[in-house]
């Protein structure tokens, strides 16, 4: 049913005469390699090899590669947690390799500060731009490199008129320079992002996500000038999770999947399905946990329920001891969903029914009490307290039982704590330990424990095993599979396949606000999936 | 953390000593047990005063107005005693906490239910508490002989060697450490400090949490309007003006972190006895009262340094976590 959308760029690094028209550029690139016969191989630009990262516990990156062509665009593909992010970071000199070498122009290159990559020419344009909001769209073009007068003052004349000049060349001539940045919409903040890349004389433009919070006739306004940079000969990695964007725009691929280099080549010649099975087809490197699922009657019933701007017509039912998917690309509005239900945000319509009761949570107390916890995405901000003993994270949200009209009883919280963290298989050597002295994985186990002292009905754990360690992740899974089997229930948010696919009953597939898909998880595969949260599948 | 803080307050104990040990090399005198109660009685108020502030600022947040507020209150209960002396004084006491938690309620609604940055909305309370206590007055004192003797009597009473006033702060350093370390709201008023975030998660309510730590600093700042009058025996306008840097500066030389989330009741204290030492001790050993100021100012710099370090260490954990 994949619809492939081709597909008028696809002919490869030379796209048709400059269609701005403009032949005199302010910048040029200074080491352009000298063109080649058309249709030949070009010297790449850039080319990472043999690059790995590792962060305590997880192996990000390992020994993978990477060509960037000056005049062609390549999509760097992966699903969440591919590794993707972490290139973008060792590209812009915020992160540094533990192995591996990085050539810019056939020279080896060091960037050991954000400040050296880019002197040496590379520019990162990402989903929400990282500019200035308080300062002008000149200002915001020329940060850090503004044109002084003889005295070392910002020769602001100088500075408003190069800023018109580029955004000119760019075709963004209404943009005015000397607006503040707070006034623009994100396409045009886009603009001003390609406009200080092209300021700097950048070689090498990185995309990450540039189209998540376009309309489509932006996204097109945004290929036409790709298509422009393209002409500059600027080599330009373009990160994206939509199939057709990618066939639309790209030269070349890269894919990547868990922190590993599965596959590159030409566009030309390939289809999505190829795509899609490099991204998700894996080794098998963990056993999820046998189990007898034991499904009862209708637990929690969603009905209808919509916000303003997230989402839109969300029905569902969990049943009890069932564990519920929910798949989707980052940004397809799931954790919004399930904060609504856990009493964050408030919906505009809709109701959740608990064992036939409407409730109406208003906040998170209200929903704990009602027996419905959220188990949040981002352990660092959302759920650990880094600075409190492991037995004070435990009892925060059971407070009420723990203290007797609001005097504690200390022996009442080690006992809450010693329960469910022994249950987690915690290793910690006191429960006194502060928290922040834990492995990301025994945090983890911390957070799970304190929502489950609550007595919770239902249970929503928002990418539960995300960055941490294999060890743990089983033991996560594990008590998952124990929890349904006592007669919970599981929602699971999760980015990551193999554990929506080993873990879950069923499958609820989000796309931009929206159910796409409510599938019976049987001779389900990573692939339907896949395009399904992309749209390419019915 | 628990170590480090503690640390802490184990190093301003050491300070304390050493610094009047050094006191007491050109003026053996001040470091006589009796002259030290002394001291200690001197800076009661400023000690209860600091522990009100410290739970506001552990919220991340700050309250400006607590002098303002205790001027008020003060003028308020010295008025009613002039008035009608036949009132008790338990009664005034309960009505200068209850005038006191007003004010600071006013604050913390502002704060909760208009979300307004407690620095703005204690800056503006600030002024107008003092311009409300002049309205009050309407700019007149109340003298020494407008007050009741059991008004001006009761903080000098002597109960097991040591006036009622050094027992209010005895007392409001134990009431405070059971209420941080021991109840449900002193837990609630750390998790909101170190995250709020997960403190909503947590089903805690990070707005009401502020407002109640709000009240009782202005429930502080009521009783010691109260203290402060009895024992200088004089009602102004100009009662406590400009003791809110004090108050705070007590707070930050205990290790109180600005920041919120971190500090104790017994590194407030001692911030607050610290200020006490030097600002006794300087006028006799001779020293002017400008190296005073530089001398005090110095710490408050010291003590955020030595802090800012404890918390940068803690912060390249939580970074090395979040990227793992």
């Amino acid at each position: 049913m994949s619809s492939p959308l081709a597909l008028p760029f696809q002919t490869g690094g030379h796209p048709a005469a400059d269609s701005t028209g403009s032949s005199h550029m302010i910048h040029t690139s200074v080491e352009s390699p000298k063109p080649l016969p058309a249709g030949g191989e070009i010297t790449p630009l850039l080319t990472l090899s043999g690059i790995s990262k590792n962060f305590p516990g997880v192996r990000a990156l390992s020994g993978v590669s990477l060509s960037l062509y000056p005049g062609q665009v390549t999509a760097l593909i992966g699903e969440n947690g591919a590794g993707k992010s972490t290139l973008v970071k060792i590209l812009t000199g915020i992160y540094q390799p533990d192995e591996g070498e990085i050539r810019i122009g056939g020279q080896p290159a060091k960037l050991p500060t954000a400040h050296a990559a880019f002197e040496q020419g590379i520019t990162a344009i990402h989903q929400e731009t990282v500019l200035f909001d308080h300062l002008t769209v000149a200002e915001n073009i020329f940060l850090g490199h503004a044109p002084r007068t003889r005295f070392g003052m910002i020769d602001w004349r100088t500075m408003r008129a190069n800023a018109k000049e580029v955004l000119e060349t760019l075709g963004a001539g209404h943009i005015d320079a000397d607006a503040p940045l707070s006034d623009l919409g994100i396409a045009n903040k886009h603009l001003v992002a390609i406009a200080r890349a092209m300021s700097i004389d950048a070689r090498i433009v990185i995309m990450d996500e540039p189209t998540a919070a376009l309309s489509a006739k932006e996204i097109e306004e945004l290929f036409l000038l790709i298509e422009f940079l393209k002409s500059q000969k600027k080599a330009i990695l373009f990160i994206s999770h939509k199939f057709d964007e990618i066939f639309r725009i790209a030269d070349r691929y890269t894919v990547f999947r868990d922190g590993q280099m599965v596959g590159e080549g030409r566009l030309a010649g390939t289809t999505q399905n190829a795509l899609v099975r490099m991204m998700v087809g894996r080794a098998v490197d963990h056993i999820f946990p046998e189990r007898q699922p034991k499904i009862g009657g209708p637990l929690l019933a969603v009905s209808g329920l919509s916000h303003p701007t997230e989402f839109d017509d969300i029905s569902f039912e969990l049943r009890q001891g069932e564990i519920l998917g929910f798949y989707g690309l980052v940004g397809a509005g799931r954790s919004e969903v399930m904060q609504a239900i856990a009493g964050m945000t408030r919906t505009s319509r809709g109701t959740i029914m608990l064992r036939g009761q409407e409730i109406a949570p208003r906040s998170a107390a209200d929903a704990i009490s009602a027996g419905i916890v959220y188990v949040p995405e981002e352990r660092g901000r959302q759920g650990v307290v880094i600075g409190m003993p492991i037995f004070q994270n435990v009892s925060l949200p059971s407070l009420k039982r723990t203290s007797k009209s609001g005097v504690l009883r200390l022996a009442e919280e080690f006992r809450l704590a010693r329960t469910y963290t022994e249950r987690l298989d915690l290793r910690a050597s006191s429960l006194s330990q502060d928290v922040g002295t834990l492995s990301g994985g025994n945090q983890q186990k911390v957070v799970i424990a304190k929502w489950l002292a609550t007595k919770p009905k239902v249970i929503i754990l928002d990418e539960p095993t995300k960055g941490i360690d294999i060890g743990s992740k089983a033991a996560v899974h594990g008590f998952m599979a124990e929890l349904v089997a006592e007669g919970l229930s599981v929602i699971m948010v999760s980015s990551e396949l193999p554990e929506i696919l080993g873990m879950s009953d069923r499958v609820v597939v989000m796309r931009e606000g929206r159910i796409a898909a409510i599938r019976e998880n049987d001779g389900l595969d990573a692939e339907m999936l896949v395009r399904l949260a992309a749209g390419i599948a019915q | 953390m628990k170590t480090l803080a503690k640390h802490r307050e184990i190093w301003l104990l050491a300070a304390i000593v050493l610094l009047i040990a050094i006191i007491a090399l050109r003026f053996p005198v001040f470091a006589r047990p009796g002259n030290l109660l002394n001291v200690f009685n001197d800076y009661s108020i400023l000690i209860i005063l600091a522990l009100g502030q410290m739970v506001v600022i552990l919220t991340r947040s700050i309250d400006l107005s607590m002098a303002s507020n205790l001027a008020f209150t003060g003028m308020a209960v010295a008025m009613t005693n002039a008035a009608f002396p036949e009132i008790p004084v338990v009664f005034l006491i309960l009505m200068a906490m209850a005038i006191g938690t007003a004010l600071g309620a006013f604050n913390g609604v502002l704060v909760w239910k208009l979300g307004i940055p407690p620095i703005v909305v204690t800056l503006g309370t600030l002024t107008i508490f003092r311009g409300a206590t002049f309205v009050l007055s309407g700019g007149a004192w109340v003298n020494a002989d407008q007050m009741s003797q059991g008004f001006i009597a009761l903080p000098r009473i002597v109960f097991l060697g040591l006036p009622v006033l050094s027992w209010s702060a005895i007392t409001a350093i134990a009431l405070f450490h059971l209420l941080m370390t021991r109840t449900a709201f002193g837990r609630s008023i750390y998790a909101v400090g170190i995250n709020p975030t997960a403190s909503v998660y947590a089903g805690i309510d990070v707005g009401r949490t502020k407002f109640l730590a709000f009240c009782l600093s202005g429930l502080v700042a009521g009783l010691c309007g109260y203290l402060w009058i009895s024992r200088y025996v004089i009602a102004s306008v100009e009662v406590a003006n400009g003791y809110e840097l004090s108050i705070i500066a007590a707070c930050v030389i205990g290790g109180v972190s600005i920041a919120g989330g971190i500090g104790t009741v017994a590194g407030a204290a001692l911030g607050a006895l610290f200020l006490g030492i030097i600002g006794s001790s300087l006028p006799v050993i001779n020293i002017s009262p400008f190296w005073q100021l530089a001398i005090s100012g110095s710490a408050i710099i010291l003590a955020v340094v030595l802090n800012a370090r404890g918390e940068r260490r803690q912060g390249r954990i939580i970074l090395r976590r979040a990227e793992a």
